[in-house]
């Protein structure tokens, strides 16, 4: 059977949502076989998604492995998806991703675990969901149907403040996604009006939002923006995300950080670019400059944040400025930059939660102040956070180096100051991680609580091991991906001629 | 012999009437109950009233409608008020003010 | 033999990994033996690499070897390719040869440390990194490599991590070279927006065509260069963190802080030399911060105590004279310097690393003294140092600072080589000074030191007398060195002789080293001039000497501090206040008008029933009176 022949976009749909009814109907007082089945269906998830990325055929640039139905035929809705350059490696991403999480979820939930698994392969669900709709009612289902769970998430497994940051969050995203949602009808119905066809067709309303007066395309545009820039998060939208992954468990931060945020810059490049190219050009500099503020901004307020988690997370405000400064270059090394940044931040931020998840399972707190020369205790874990730190801070080498100094030179060919400003923030993303790094793991080991600490077990090791190879594998050999970016970016950037 | 339709409308805003002065003043949670089925059969009548006027069978099926929607919503309203009498040990509607802002 | 040049790197990269999964299992005998075998074969490697090169036609010695494609974006592509040419081979000779050395050296010095194998790893990984930035065959390799060597700094000045000034030391380091490095990868971005390529050939080709000579493009691109050797190679103002590096290991500071690593800079002038030709002002730059440093780090030698800080500013000022020489277009005579430097250099490191051994750890030079008799062959080694880093002849180091001055004075530019010549006359007075108070005179050594006083073991002597031959030797080998480099540096313009004679060139520079000498032995070893004496005399002078002109406090008080005050008021103030505030605000305001209208909502059924029936009237009402206008 021909590869791109099988509905494997379908299943990968399916797949969580079957493990999930499962769970449902297991017995909730038995651990270990609620966990095997979120794992096992995590992997099949995780091996079905591989098929893709083999089947893939970079030069062929049109969506491959689509399906389409006819979802609700008087609305013009239909289930329609597919793959591209853009989202077949976020897709990857997210069914690896999933398997770590649940992987560090093994004795870090207490309570009502049955509840826990199902959410996390609901939310594997929507993600996926996402990244693969090209109609934009299913899109904007999934879109909202992310929320729930990982509100779930936060709201129940999640710190002290949990039902603070849960709430921020639901109803910040939310109060964006509505903007959103007001200007999918308004494309819906101006399309439905003028060609008498009503449709949530992506390609047909790409067609026809061309033909849209000028001010109707900018408003529509900032409506989309909006809703994006808020997930990404874009600087001044971002202080939902250091609350929600605060009090967010291990795995709920991973994928929050990993593929959630991604799936704002993922709404850019596959929504607002195609349907409003001009605006997006001519919106450019001023976004860029929020990126910028946001990547200077983030690592100043990061440089000085007292939990661990609150710095990573401000430093996803920084990383994430990156990505929206390449994409927003236009240039072709700006955009593949971009899009492959998404892919080392989804790496290095998701390992740098799962290791701080791990010493938080053993010492119940992250505040720098509480560790001290942790590398004597924890040598094994010491030299995994070290590695990941280097990502974070774009060290040649590792995935990091790649994916910034593509956007960088993007951005620098663009308009030189963009470049040059967004490379100072090299400088401070290696202030404040390696400051942090020297408070956490160097020093005189003197707190008595610290000494008695024990280094990683096996599983934990599995589960950052996989991270740490990609990471090393990207960095010094990123060509797979970077081809598998190329179609989409030729694509993208024949939009602004 | 035929009562002219007017009689009939006259009866059911009659009976309407009187069902919504009993919920209104009445707090027995039975009570109550009783009298919205009272102002939903009066709404049936005239229904039924203008049906026939009309010679339309419309009148008739949405009355069978409504009859199926009364059960139904009198088998969930009894159950709620036996739930309501076991947790409060009332019927009385002013008892029961938890939703009070 | 040269396609498998890159073989070379293999070998350290081994001695990473195995060290790095096995180190301890394997025991601190092999895991040290190891680490040093891997290097030692990668020299070996190197010197067949070098006949290789001499095989072929001067003009044919530059080959380039493709690995595989590394980044590939559009219009953008970076290979994993090496270059191989007798610059390239001469560093990597410099590199793995005195990087065999110390390896071998650390054995010794390294017995007792539990943490052996965590220090080879990184020693090995240091040797990769380092090779890597010497065979790049295009910039963003180039850079690469100077980045993994910074992380090596990083992580092997921080050693001893449990140490905060280590740590802390390893973080400035690590930090003042990514100021650097902003500029250098800027000027990677400026070259690739001009050229449309990255590699060095392909970019050196076009260079002549695609750039004005003395262009604005092409002074940014080379400033913007020179910015990155000036964080790696510790001159003014990114010298900071290199005194500061000296908390690493001894091996560590001899082989990175003065051999190898801070050389990087100097090489990469080198290296680009194409494009420092077509700019002019960058070149003149470069020679102007080189002799500034140069004098500017020397006076600061004049008074340290700690030994490893008076080599740490001598290495400084050596780098200024690198950059002088580059600078004034005399590329070769840099390289040589180089080369000679990184011989004596890490001699005097491993030197000073031998003496503090013996001394369990004592480093100020005020609590030594007298140690010639008892530590023979680090006694002799470093005295061999001494004559060659102060210009003695025949040693090395006269032949190497000797083409520097001439170069400079050639250049037409007089002030630069007499700054020069002062500079060569503070070196060998710091140096003499250093020499005797730690090995001549009478000893202030402590009681309880003196009674563990010994001669280090064979792996630390055999390396430092391996070293005393080549600083001894090396300056015998100039005519060849630059022969050899010739074909590289090719369009580099010779200076035009004139002025003063060569003899007299050359009788000056010696006079200016024998005065230092003299001074220093007049003043510390006879005492005829008492140094308290003048330091009394000039209090202030002394104390702006020995706390290197508060630069490093000037940095804590106007940008350390603001900086991070801004970032506490970003942080507490303005993301927490207003920016949060506002996101707050609207869900306040929401709350504080729904709390007005819940009162409302009494609890009583009969009143939402009673409100229902007057909802119902009025809207029958309304529809009522509507349908009656219409």
């Amino acid at each position: 059977m021909n590869l791109s022949d099988a509905p494997i976009l379908s299943l990968l749909l399916a797949v969580p949502a079957a493990g999930a009814l499962l769970l449902v109907l297991l017995d909730g007082r038995r651990p270990g076989l609620l966990k095997g089945v979120a794992l096992s269906t995590a992997v099949v998830e995780l091996a079905l998604s591989v098929p893709l990325f083999i089947g893939f055929r970079a030069r062929a640039g049109a969506i491959q492995f689509a399906e389409q139905w006819a979802w609700i035929p008087a609305l013009g809705a239909s289930y329609r998806v597919g793959i591209d350059g853009l989202n077949l490696l976020l897709i990857l991403l997210t069914t690896f991703l999933t398997v770590l999480g649940i992987l560090s979820s093994w004795t870090a939930i207490g309570r009502h675990l049955k509840g826990y698994l199902i959410a996390m392969l609901l939310l594997e669900v929507g993600m996926i969901g996402v990244f693969v709709s090209l109609d934009l009612l299913l899109f904007y289902v999934f879109w909202e149907a992310t929320l729930i769970p990982m509100y779930m998430l936060i709201g129940v497994w999640g710190g002290e403040r949990r039902i603070y940051a849960a709430v921020k969050f639901f109803l910040y995203t939310m109060a964006g996604s509505v903007l959103m949602l007001v200007a999918i009808l308004v494309l819906y119905f101006q399309n439905a009006q003028a060609t008498g066809n009503p449709t949530f067709d992506l390609a047909t309303l790409t067609r026809f939002a061309r033909t849209l007066p000028w001010s109707t395309q900018v408003w529509l545009f900032l409506a989309f923006f909006v809703a994006f820039a808020i997930k990404v998060p874009l600087f001044p939208f971002h202080t939902w995300l250091p609350d929600a992954h605060t009090e967010a468990p291990t795995a709920g931060s991973v994928i929050l950080a990993g593929v959630l945020l991604k799936m704002g810059v993922y709404g850019l490049l596959r929504f607002a670019f195609p349907l409003f190219p001009q605006v997006a050009q001519a919106a450019a500099p001023y976004i860029s400059v929020l990126a910028l503020v946001g990547i200077l901004y983030g690592a100043f307020v990061a440089l000085v944040q007292p939990d661990v988690k609150r710095l990573v997370a401000y430093s996803s405000v920084a990383h994430l400025g990156f990505v929206v400064l390449g994409i927003f270059a236009l240039t072709p090394q700006g955009l593949s930059g971009g899009i492959l940044q998404m892919i080392n931040h989804g790496l290095s931020t998701g390992a740098l939660f799962l290791l701080v998840g791990m010493i938080y399972e053993r010492r119940h707190t992250r505040q720098i102040a509480e560790f001290g020369g942790l590398w004597r205790a924890l040598p094994v874990f010491s030299v995994l956070f070290l590695i990941v730190t280097l990502s974070s801070i774009g060290l040649p080498g590792t995935n990091g180096f790649v994916g910034e100094f593509l956007i960088l030179l993007g951005a620098f060919r663009a308009r030189i100051l963009f470049g040059a400003l967004g490379t100072l923030g090299i400088i401070f993303a290696a202030v404040y991680m390696l400051w942090m790094y020297q408070r956490v793991f160097f020093g005189p080991l003197d707190k008595p609580a610290n000494k008695s600490l024990t280094d990683l077990c096996g599983r934990e090791i599995l589960t950052v091991a996989p991270i740490i190879l990609l990471i090393l594998f990207i960095g010094w050999c990123p060509g797979p991906l970077l081809a598998t970016i190329e179609p989409a970016v030729q694509q993208l950037l024949a939009l602004f001629g | 012999m035929s009562v002219p339709v007017y009689g009939y409308v006259a009866l059911s805003g009659l009976l309407f009437l009187i069902g919504a002065i009993g919920v209104l003043v009445r707090r027995n949670v039975l009570v109550i109950l009783m009298c919205v089925e009272l102002m939903l059969n009066a709404a049936n009548l005239a229904l039924l009233a203008f049906g026939s006027a009309h010679q339309s069978l419309d009148g008739q099926v949405t009355v069978l409608m409504v009859m199926a929607v009364a059960a139904a919503e009198v088998a969930v309203g009894l159950a709620l008020i036996v739930t309501l009498f076991r947790h409060q040990g009332a019927t009385d509607v002013d008892e029961v003010s938890l939703l009070k802002g | 033999m040269l396609q498998y040049a890159w073989l070379v790197l293999v070998f350290p990269l081994a001695g990473v990994l195995i060290n790095a999964f096995f180190g301890y299992r394997l025991g601190r005998r092999a895991c040290g033996a190891l680490a040093t075998v891997a290097v030692a074969l990668s020299f070996l490697w190197g010197v067949g690499i070098l006949a290789g090169l001499l095989n072929l036609p001067a003009e044919a010695r530059e080959v380039h070897l493709a690995l595989w494609d590394w980044i590939v974006a559009a219009d953008l592509h970076v290979g994993l390719s090496l270059l191989v040419d007798p610059l390239s081979v001469v560093m990597l000779l410099v590199v793995t040869g005195v990087g065999a050395l110390i390896h071998l050296y650390s054995n010794g010095y390294m017995r007792e440390d539990p943490d052996y194998a965590r220090f080879f790893t990184y020693l090995n990984l240091f040797i990769v990194g380092m090779l890597l930035l010497v065979l790049a065959d295009n910039f963003l390799l180039l850079y690469l490599g100077w980045e993994a060597v910074g992380l090596c700094s990083y992580l092997l000045i921080g050693f001893w991590y449990q140490k905060k000034s280590a740590a802390d030391a390893g973080k400035k380091a690590f930090i003042v070279n990514r100021v650097g490095d902003f500029g250098f990868a800027l000027g990677i971005m400026l070259i690739f927006a001009t050229f449309g390529t990255l590699g060095f050939r392909e970019v050196f080709e076009r260079a002549p065509v695609t750039l004005q000579a003395g262009g604005a493009v092409a002074t940014a691109i080379t400033l913007l260069l020179f910015t990155g050797a000036i964080g790696k190679s510790a001159q003014i103002p990114l010298y900071v963190w290199l005194p500061d590096a000296m908390e690493g290991p001894t091996p560590v500071s001899a082989l990175i802080h003065a051999a190898t690593m801070v050389t990087a800079g100097v090489y990469m002038v080198a290296r680009t030399h194409v494009l420092f030709a077509l700019a002019p002002v960058s070149s003149a730059v470069v020679a102007a911060i080189g002799t500034l440093t140069a004098i500017y780090a020397a006076t600061i030698a004049l008074v340290q105590t700690d030994i490893k800080r008076v080599l740490a500013y001598s290495t400084i000022s050596q780098l200024g004279y690198m950059f002088l020489a580059v600078g004034v277009g005399a590329y070769a005579a840099g390289i040589f310097h180089l080369t000679t430097h990184a011989f004596f250099k890490a001699l005097l490191f491993l030197g000073a690393g031998s003496v503090i051994h013996a001394l369990g750890g004592e480093q100020d030079m005020r609590r030594m003294g007298g140690l010639f008799s008892k530590l023979r062959v680090t006694g002799i080694t470093f005295v061999v140092a001494w004559l060659a880093i102060s210009g003695i002849p025949p040693l090395s180091g006269f032949f190497s600072k000797d083409e520097i001055l001439a170069a400079a004075y050639h250049s037409g530019n007089v002030p630069l080589w007499l700054i020069g010549l002062i500079t060569a006359g503070l070196t060998a007075f710091y140096m003499s000074r250093a020499v005797f108070l730690t090995f001549f005179g009478d000893s202030r050594v402590s009681h309880e030191a003196a009674h563990h006083l010994h001669e280090s073991p064979p792996t630390m002597t055999v390396p430092l007398a391996v070293l005393a031959v080549l600083a001894a030797i090396a300056g015998l080998g100039a005519s060849a060195f630059n022969g050899f480099l010739e074909p590289v540096f090719e369009g580099a313009h010779a200076a035009e002789a004139g002025g003063l004679p060569e003899a007299a060139l050359i009788a000056l520079s010696v006079l200016a080293a024998v005065v230092g000498i003299a001074l220093a032995w007049l003043m510390y070893q006879r005492r005829a001039i008492a140094p308290e004496r003048i330091g009394a005399r000039v209090p202030s002078l002394h104390r702006l000497l020995y706390n290197a002109y508060y630069v490093d406090y000037g940095y804590q008080r106007l940008v350390v501090r603001p900086l991070h005050a801004l970032a506490q008021w970003l942080a507490r103030s303005f993301d927490l206040g207003v920016i949060d505030g506002i996101v707050n605000g609207v869900p306040a305001l929401v709350s504080g008008m729904s709390r007005r209208l819940r009162g409302w909502q009494s609890g009583y059924v009969r009143r939402y029933a009673l409100s229902l029936v007057f909802g119902v009237v009025i809207v029958t009402t309304v529809a009522l009176v509507m349908v009656r206008t219409i």
